[in-house]
């Protein structure tokens, strides 16, 4: 991508435009790519706006009915229920919206300390950034459990406190902010160990901006550091930090599940995908479409992401596109 | 070369530092009592146990006497949690199992992920590339808490010859390599595409083709090799992670490897057991790289030099 | 090793003559002073034998073990135990009174370095707990006394006519005193050089073959042991397989003879697929919430006992758990001649009303509170029945914390709780193994809650010689316990788990204490 920005900062702009339109171009050629990307579309559309609409509507993801327990689909919900005679349907809705915005916000929140480690640390280079880029290294072989467990015990005191202060003080719906509290502590806690990788390659991506001619050219002109960094080499990464955030919504979205799978996910009544899918293996001989239906959407999802990412990936590399 | 393995091994001891110190400092702030049994431990029995294993110790000072036990002593300590048991014993026990169970779905990965990298980057955008590209994927889509049942219902109980579970028979580590080698394959096959599709364009490719050499031949005898660059330098780190990382499918599978001591030591805040892994992996980090290092001079000889 | 499987694990071990049992999970030692659990007590009653042996077919019955015979007074104040000289350990040293002496005052060894759980299993002899507390320094003056090598008397604090069934448990057993010796002191705690393999030395049916961390314990017959003769297992393996869906499929592959457990969901299943090896069988243990009932709301007994009422214990059982359980009335399950008193059923019409009497007409009002509960899938779905109960019964929102094991211990400790569920296993069969945990500052009370009526009247059991009156005084005691509801009884344990039918001779305990030595296997 180097090569298509080594001119002035001026023009760089305009080459960008066209940069992204011939890259669409290339991706449209990629039929995985499109599928995965109208798959994540419509997946998105059901999780968070159907699910809305029905549980706006009174459909409760987590109402039990011992007495319909593996009602089978059709006869009770879409889905049937599960194994506490709740809703199957509402509950990979639920757990859909659930992973996904663990995952989306702790994507979020890995990129921008991603971009602003990593780009002061290539940046600077030199042995600064060296330290900086060692204290990724040793974080980044740490027991991501230890990260987990810690952010959760630190932040779940004060984001409890503040769910209250919003319940009891300004009257909002318990079980609304509850439930999307207690994602905070959990999306936090794998963003804390997320952003490392992010870090590693905005550092590899400033580094070698950093030497390029119009980085140069901004020194002499007398350009702030600041300025530089933010307005010059910062654009100019966009390319790898959005694939590889696209690459690292699916890897996310199978921490949460790993964690479930641990114990440690999500705060029960609500579920996320990991967590339905753990229960759900439990029924493997049993009933067993407690297992498949969040199975194959999570593994719909996951497939949809990473050839989305993959295919932007071909897409954005110039070097591909010479073929 | 010497120069390389020497820059590796400094860069490995910082690592390895850095990686103990945060360790050591957060685990310790994780609430939870290593030694809460589900018998209550009166307040004196606390006491002592804590005293005998120097937890009564302003954290620093319990800091410096780790180092100082591992370097005047080469001692780890003993594991909080399994008493009477050195952390040394517990990872020298679980290692070979693990390294072995590493080992095959690394080979096995590599024999999946690479061949199918390659023929989606020669058919690339065409249905053989997505064909194999969802092959390879499976492993990062499916989680391996499904995968692993799936195996065990539908795979070893029809099969005579393969047990469920167990690390009795030399047979037992079959599908738990396959249940792990799948990760490693997707990740690699991407790796090889990307590596493939970057190597196919470049000119001296283009000019091998004009200049009628075999296509069989430009793949194998000029293209792969760089274009396994990337893969390699995966594999290195990777190594270290399959060989501590694998919890689930140690748990599934009911294998005695580390990564069952990594998730409990933590849970049971068995901090002197998580240290040692943690220090070891690092190590075993730092070697993992180093291989890659060389592996990718002896593939490249511009790299000799420099 | 045979990487070709022609014959299952089960055919190889059936001809080897070797039991192979699902044991949970790794033991934390093998120390019998030192260990707490069930899966420890499996194999150390496998490798020790106590004064008295568990009858395998009866309960509240008991076989000689190191014992040759024994006898009380009419008081059941004092008794003789009368060794068996033929009794060994496995380095061929014979077991003798004085191995007894030094275990009781190991176990009861008063020094704060000393991490024993379960020394108040000692304190029914006289002057026992004085010593273990540090009020008296002398051990002679403890009740028990070797008369000669194979005689052992022990005088007790009180009558106690089950004495033989207390002797069965672990904490009873001797430990070889000239081994423990040899690789320490007698407390030489923490790490117990002298049960590492290698080291050990036991006096039981088996003795210990192999340890490999997470990957299985074996025993192999002890050839020194005074009743050889009756051991018809050459050896048992345990394994600690802590996931359960594995254990099962496991069971179904011809990998094990016993299971641990079925998990709930297996459990239709199991009915179905191994209708004849299916064992489901009551078990003295108890399944309750506790309630910290030193900050609001349960401080107010009248929620407790709203809560304790809002729960449907019938549906927990028949339609989540699925295993026989049974809906509990009361802290203690009935067993022998003990008739708890019958307090808590599922009523919501009553729960709402005491709800409102204590001052809650809505539940706007009600304070925040959550149920600790483990990180187990069995936990979280009991705790979202739960919830799912007293949301709808009591319109009240409580929250669910699942913490790993440690965590949700400390956290009990720390009385940092509104709720927890937790379980009590009986250690020997009679109700003071339930009801004695719940005295003020009890290790495992963890509720905060006492009541000097109810230590009086467990004062008076234990000076009780008459079985009949120290029931009636045992059930007035727990009556005082439930009407104040610190605890809250959900159901009553059974046990679930898969038995291969060419394992005979074991039959259902209350304990689940099954002893090994007369375990057969039948080849067909």
């Amino acid at each position: 991508m180097s090569q298509a920005l080594s001119s002035s900062p001026m023009s760089e702009i305009e080459k960008g435009t066209s940069l992204w339109a011939d890259a669409f171009v290339r991706l449209r050629k990629n039929k995985l790519a499109m599928l995965g990307g109208i798959t994540i579309a419509v997946i998105l559309f059901f999780c968070f706006i159907v699910g809305f609409v029905l549980k706006v509507m009174g459909m409760d993801a987590n109402k039990q009915d011992l007495a319909n327990r593996f009602a089978a689909p059709g006869e009770a919900g879409l889905l049937g229920t599960d194994q506490l005679g709740r809703d199957l349907f509402m509950r990979v809705l639920e757990g859909g919206q659930i992973s996904l915005l663990v995952a989306i916000l702790a994507t979020v929140i890995t990129v921008t300390i991603g971009i602003i480690y990593g780009g002061i640390a290539g940046y600077v280079g030199g042995k600064i950034g060296g330290i900086m880029m060692r204290i990724v290294d040793g974080l980044l072989a740490m027991p991501f459990l230890i990260i987990v467990i810690l952010f959760r015990e630190i932040i779940s005191v004060r984001v409890d406190n503040a769910a209250r202060f919003l319940v009891n003080t300004w009257k909002w719906d318990s079980d609304f902010v509850l439930r999307y509290a207690n994602l905070i502590p959990l999306t936090v806690a794998i963003a804390a160990f997320g952003w490392l990788t992010m870090g590693r390659i905005v550092r590899t991506a400033a580094a070698s901006l950093s030497k390029q001619e119009f980085v140069e050219a901004a020194h002499s002109l007398g350009l702030s550091h600041q300025r530089i960094l933010f307005r010059h080499i910062l654009p100019n990464m966009l390319g790898p930090v959005i694939i590889y955030a696209t690459l690292t919504i699916p890897s996310f979205i199978l921490y949460e599940a790993t964690l479930s799978f641990i114990g440690l996910g999500i705060e029960p009544p609500n579920s996320s995908w990991g967590t339905l899918i753990k229960e759900g293996a439990n029924f493997l001989e049993t009933n067993v479409t407690v297992l498949l239906i969040p199975a194959i959407l999570f593994s719909a999802t996951l497939f949809a992401f990473n050839f989305l990412g993959d295919g932007l990936r071909d897409a954005l590399d110039p070097k591909a596109s010479k073929d | 070369m010497l120069k390389i393995i020497l820059s590796r091994i400094a860069q490995t001891l910082v690592v390895v530092f850095f990686l103990v110190t945060f360790t050591f400092f957060a685990i310790r702030a994780i609430p939870g009592n290593p030694f809460a049994d589900a018998k209550a431990t009166s307040p004196e029995e606390q006491a002592a146990l804590e005293a005998y294993y120097g937890l009564d110790r302003p954290k620093i000072v319990q800091y410096f006497n780790y180092w100082k036990n591992i370097v005047t002593k080469g001692d780890f300590g003993d594991s909080l949690s399994m008493k009477g048991r050195k952390v040394s014993t517990l990872i020298s026990e679980a290692f070979p199992v693990s390294l072995k169970l590493g080992f095959l779905s690394l080979l096995m990965g590599i024999g999946l992920g690479i061949p199918l990298g390659t023929i989606a980057a020669l058919y690339h955008n065409k249905l053989p590339d997505y064909l194999a590209m969802i092959v390879a994927m499976a492993g990062i889509c499916v989680v391996a808490f499904v995968l692993g049942p799936i195996f065990q219902v539908n795979i070893a109980r029809p099969l005579q010859f393969l047990n469920v579970a167990g690390w009795s028979r030399s047979s037992d580590i079959i599908l738990p390599a396959i249940t792990l080698c799948f990760g490693v394959a997707a990740y690699l096959a991407r790796l090889t595409r990307g590596g493939m599709l970057d190597v196919l364009s470049q000119d001296y490719i283009r000019s091998a083709r004009a200049k009628g050499v075999k296509p069989f031949n430009v793949i194998t005898k000029h293209a792969l090799q760089p274009a396994l660059m990337p893969a390699v330098t995966y594999l290195g780190p990777a190594f270290a992670a399959i060989i501590t990382g694998s919890f689930v499918v140690e748990n599934i599978f009911l294998v005695p490897g580390m990564g069952q001591h990594f998730v409990l030591g933590v849970t049971s805040k068995d901090y002197n057991l998580v240290l040692g892994l943690v220090l070891f992996y690092g190590i075993l980090m730092g070697i993992a790289n180093l291989i890659s290092d060389l592996a990718l001079i002896f593939m490249d000889p511009k790299l000799r030099k420099g | 090793m045979t990487s070709c499987r022609s014959k299952s694990d089960v055919q190889i071990a059936n001809e080897a003559g070797i039991l192979i049992v699902g044991n949970s999970n790794e033991p934390k030692g093998l120390d019998p002073h030192l260990v707490s659990g069930v899966l420890e007590s499996n194999i150390i009653r496998a490798i020790f034998e106590g004064l008295c042996v568990e009858d395998p077919a009866k309960d509240g019955s008991s076989l000689p073990g190191v014992a040759r015979s024994w006898k009380s007074n009419a008081e059941f104040t004092e008794w003789i135990f009368n060794l068996n000289p033929e009794a060994r350990w496995s380095d061929g040293v014979p077991v003798t009174a004085h191995d007894f002496t030094f275990s009781f005052q190991r176990l009861l060894s008063p020094d704060p370095n000393w991490p024993a759980k379960y020394s108040e299993m000692l304190h029914f002899i006289k002057n026992a707990q004085a010593y273990n507390k540090g009020e008296i320094k002398d051990f002679g003056e403890v009740g028990v006394k070797a008369l000669d090598d194979f005689t052992l008397k022990v005088n007790l604090r009180g009558p106690i006519p089950f004495l033989p069934e207390i002797t069965k448990h672990y904490t009873w057993y001797p430990v070889p005193k000239h081994v423990v010796l040899k690789h320490g002191e007698m407390n030489t705690a923490f790490a117990s050089p002298w049960t590492r393999p290698g080291n050990i030395v036991s006096n039981g049916p088996f003795k210990l073959k192999e340890w490999k961390t997470n990957h299985r314990i074996e025993v192999v017959k002890n050839p020194e042991y005074w009743d050889a003769e009756t051991v018809s297992l050459n050896g048992i393996r345990f394994l600690p397989i802590s996931n359960y869906y594995t254990e099962t499929r496991m069971f179904g592959d011809d990998q094990l003879h016993v299971t641990y457990s079925i998990p709930s969901e297996f459990i239709p299943y199991a009915k179905e697929k191994y209708p004849d090896q299916i064992r489901q069988e009551p078990y003295v243990g108890i399944r309750f919430l506790r309630s910290n009932i030193r900050r609001a709301p349960f401080d107010n007994p009248k929620i407790r006992r709203a809560f304790a009422l809002a729960i449907d214990q019938k549906a927990i059982c028949e339609k989540i758990l699925q295993g026989g359980q049974k809906p509990a009335y009361s802290i203690t399950p009935p067993f022998g001649e003990y008739k708890p008193p019958k307090v808590i059923a599922f009523d919501p019409e009553r729960a709402r009303e005491l709800l409102k009497e204590a001052g809650f007409e809505t539940s706007a009002a009600f304070p925040d509170i959550s149920i600790l509960t483990t990180d187990s899938d069995t936990g979280r779905r009991e705790a979202e029945a739960l919830q799912a109960m007293w949301k709808e019964h009591l319109n009240i929102n409580v929250r669910i914390m699942q913490r790993e094991w440690t965590t949700y211990l400390q956290k009990q400790y720390d009385a940092d709780f509104d709720l927890a569920a937790g379980g009590w296993i009986g250690d020997y069969l009679d109700p003071t193994t339930f009801l004695e945990m719940w005295i003020k500052d009890g290790g495992n009370n963890s509720t905060g809650w006492d009541s000097p009526r109810y230590e009086e009247l467990l004062r008076k059991a234990e000076n009780t010689a008459d079985v009949p009156t120290r029931m009636g005084i045992l059930a007035e005691a727990e009556n005082i316990l439930l009407e104040d509801t610190p605890v809250m009884p959900i159901y009553w344990y059974t046990t679930n788990y898969l038995l291969r039918s060419e394992v005979k001779n074991w039959h259902p305990l209350l304990l689940n204490n099954h002893p090994y030595k007369f375990v057969r296997l039948e080849n067909n």
